[in-house]
């Protein structure tokens, strides 16, 4: 124990002597925080339109007023060419081109159906697809519109009526920002811990001061511990700074029970923190760790479902989140902070994140050699 | 020169002698582009439905037969009070409730009216919204084709093409931005990195004492990871055309000419972060949070830059990725030359001199 207590001792007092890692760890979380949630939105607006009338009618400018109303769309004005549009379209000028045919209105009149052309941008494809669904929307609205103004039928003809009612749960203003963040604050804690850990581990290697703590007599199991307890600390000081931060500024709802919280992170972190002990104990520089922690980290990530839902997932990839920690840690905190959920349906990530930290962090004592 | 040339085949032997950090080199792109092309997309598929059908009749039955014959959802269990819902939340067991009414059938037969409700865990929002949508289209083409299947009167179709990608592939999205990511990583980090380290060992000094001159060191150091950065460029687009089936439609010269000019900006870049830090860690970390995290949000890689608010409109004007993947998207989409991409090979071009300035004035021939 005091062997321990000794070598906590002088790991805190190198970390913190560091000067870069008082803003490391104050200054990085608060600006990923800030800008990560306000950059990663999905949200629509601003979708930018061109129109192309040939019909000048008024028809056609009625339906470009309700675009114009639409909060969604910012019609940038009438081109006379098509050609002249589809330039824009390249040069990235606008994201959708609204055609109207020279007969829109005649066939309108004449034969109760007329056609439009829509031509979208769709480099990104969930992009073009809300587009079109906007779209369409706004000309929804405009047929109920015309067909209720010159024959006065109702809205949706004389079909049986059909109302569907919706609900929103946890989120009835559908705010994207609060699911965000709550993905930041697992980004925050992993990067931050997984790879200072990794690193300061691998530097004493590099520097050669690991091979003086090998010729003292502690056990191997004092060495990682105290190489892992400061960075856990480091790690939960983070998620309370993000969680600050979330709840100051984005009024993030903290519906379930800190503890819990804080006690799935503890078993997450040293999942991750082994993790980064692991790579370091089989890494021999810096740089060669950096990347093998930047691989396992990005890609951990994408699969973890912090931006996309990871149960839509193809199935080998689903297997493959079965080792993936930041998947657990992901859909727990998530669960707990977004809906309240209790240990009872957290259990099965926290037994699993559990065991998943014990065979890392003994993985990484039996794999560090005392003699090289 | 044959001093200059000794001295790159050192830098080469450096990164050879390293299988691990090569082999990941290498396989970086290749696992990152398999996984944007077929884990991280923003389709739903199997979403989790729970049914609450308090009516039972053939009407309801026939309905939730049709959701569930849509493909997009899952039936995981009926519930028999409004109360589980919550639990069945909570515990992450479904993402949509949809609930019939009582007497469901009756209604329709006597009222012409009927209401029906969905109820979605909208934790996550934008899932939320796209299976409620899901299932609203689905139950409202099944009503239209049992009112008899017409088509309403007097009513505007639009008609929509999708111009440059007609299948909304979101692989088409990834590809340029990978390559910016992959370029930056490799060219800026990894030289920021090789310089600092020999800093921090101490092996600078013996460089700078000997007859190389300085210019050549900057260059013998970056000239691998050209190297290497270019073989990984040209997998991305290899991979991204046989297996995702992405086109080049434009010049295929023109776009690797602008991965070279974005490659000598990154490698100036990760010289002017080498010439700033003293040790790999600070350079590391250096280029991790200044260059990673802001070219893989700020560049419109995967979040569009219309939608982010003016000031991080203002800082994404200042990654360098951001401009390259306007030029990549226009080359190899929509098949667009100079006439178009002009203004952003200016800007990368203005970058790199600033940058390569930056590194000549910074770097010290002199150790303190």
């Amino acid at each position: 124990m005091r062997v321990l207590i000794t070598l906590l001792r002088k790991e805190f007092l190198q970390i913190f002597r560091n000067r870069m890692m008082l803003p490391i760890i104050f200054v990085v979380p608060v600006i990923q925080m800030v800008v990560l949630v306000y950059a990663a939105s999905l949200e629509m607006k601003n979708i930018e339109m061109v129109v192309v009338d040939d019909s000048h009618s008024d028809a056609s400018w009625r339906l470009i007023s309700h675009f114009e109303g639409s909060a969604y769309f910012q019609v940038k004005g009438s081109l006379l060419s098509f050609i002249k549009a589809e330039d824009m379209l390249l040069s990235d000028g606008a994201d959708v081109i609204l055609h109207f045919p020279a007969d829109f209105e005649e066939q309108l009149i004449n034969t109760g159906a007329t056609d439009l052309q829509l031509a979208v941008n769709a480099i990104n494809a969930t992009e073009a697809g809300l587009i079109n669904a906007y779209c369409n929307q706004v000309i929804n609205d405009y047929n109920q519109q015309i067909r209720s103004e010159w024959f006065g039928m109702d809205a949706t003809g004389r079909m049986a009526q059909m109302e569907i009612s919706t609900a929103y749960w946890y989120n009835p203003l559908l705010d994207y920002k609060i699911y965000m963040l709550s993905g930041i604050l697992v980004i925050v804690v992993t990067l931050i811990g997984m790879f200072l850990t990794a690193l300061n581990l691998v530097r004493e290697k590099e520097l050669g001061t690991a091979e003086q703590m090998n010729v003292t007599p502690m056990k191997k199991f004092h060495f990682i511990l105290a190489k892992l307890l400061p960075f856990l600390l480091i790690g939960l000081f983070e998620l309370t700074l993000g969680l600050l931060i979330g709840r100051l500024l984005f009024d993030l709802p903290i519906r379930g029970s800190l503890f819990l919280l804080f006690g799935m992170a503890t078993a997450f972190l040293v999942v991750a923190l082994g993790i980064g002990l692991l790579l370091s104990t089989i890494s021999n520089t810096q740089q060669q760790m950096m990347f093998v922690a930047f691989f396992f980290f990005i890609t951990f990530i994408l699969m973890s479902g912090v931006f996309t839902p990871a149960e839509s997932m193809p199935e080998w990839a689903r297997k493959i989140n079965l080792v993936n920690p930041l998947a657990y840690f992901m859909k727990a905190i998530r669960m707990i902070l977004l809906k309240g959920s209790s240990f009872h349906d957290v259990a099965r990530e926290f037994y699993s994140l559990l065991v998943y930290g014990t065979l890392v962090l003994s993985l990484a004592i039996f794999n560090y050699r005392k003699t090289s | 020169m044959k001093r200059f040339r000794g001295f790159v085949i050192k830098e080469f032997r450096h990164i050879f002698r390293d299988p691990r950090t090569l082999a990941i080199l290498f396989g970086l792109p290749v696992v990152m582009i398999i996984l944007f092309g077929y884990v991280v997309s923003n389709e739903l598929k199997n979403i989790k439905l729970v049914v609450y059908d308090q009516s039972e009749d053939p009407v309801s039955r026939e309905l939730t037969d049709k959701v569930l014959a849509s493909g997009y959802f899952v039936h995981v269990a009926d519930i028999t009070s409004e109360k589980q819902i919550d639990e069945i939340f909570k515990a992450q067991q479904a993402k949509l409730v949809l609930i019939f009414d009582r007497d469901f059938e009756q209604q329709i037969m006597n009222e012409g009216t009927v209401s029906l409700r969905l109820v979605a865990d909208a934790a996550d929002a934008n899932s939320a919204i796209l299976a409620v949508n899901y299932a609203q289209a689905i139950i409202a083409d099944h009503f239209r084709r049992q009112g008899g299947g017409v088509e309403l009167p007097w009513q505007v179709n639009g008609r929509s093409r999708m111009v440059f990608n007609p299948e909304l592939r979101g692989v088409y999205m990834f590809v340029p931005g990978l390559m910016a990511l992959i370029l930056m990583l490799i060219s800026a980090l990894m030289t920021s990195v090789t310089i600092t380290r020999e800093k921090e060992f101490g092996t600078m000094e013996p460089l700078l004492a000997s007859p190389l001159k300085p210019r050549e060191i900057i260059l013998g150091k970056v000239a691998p990871y050209v190297v290497l950065s270019f073989v990984n460029a040209i997998t991305i687009v290899v991979l991204g055309v046989l297996i995702f089936r992405v086109p080049i439609i434009g010049s295929i010269t023109l776009l690797l000419l602008e991965c070279l000019l974005f490659i000598t900006l990154a490698l100036s870049l990760g010289v002017f972060i080498s010439s700033a830090a003293k040790t790999q860690q600070m350079a590391m970390i250096l280029s991790m949070i200044g260059l990673m995290l802001p070219t893989i949000l700020l560049s419109g890689f995967i979040f569009p830059i219309d939608n982010m608010p003016v000031v991080l409109q203002w800082f994404s004007a200042i990654m360098p990725a951001r401009w390259f993947i306007v030029i990549v998207k226009d080359i190899m989409l929509k098949g667009t030359g100079m006439p178009f991409i002009w203004k952003e090979t200016l800007i990368l071009v203005g970058m790199t001199l600033f940058f390569i300035m930056m590194a000549v004035r910074k770097f010290k021939t002199r150790l303190e």
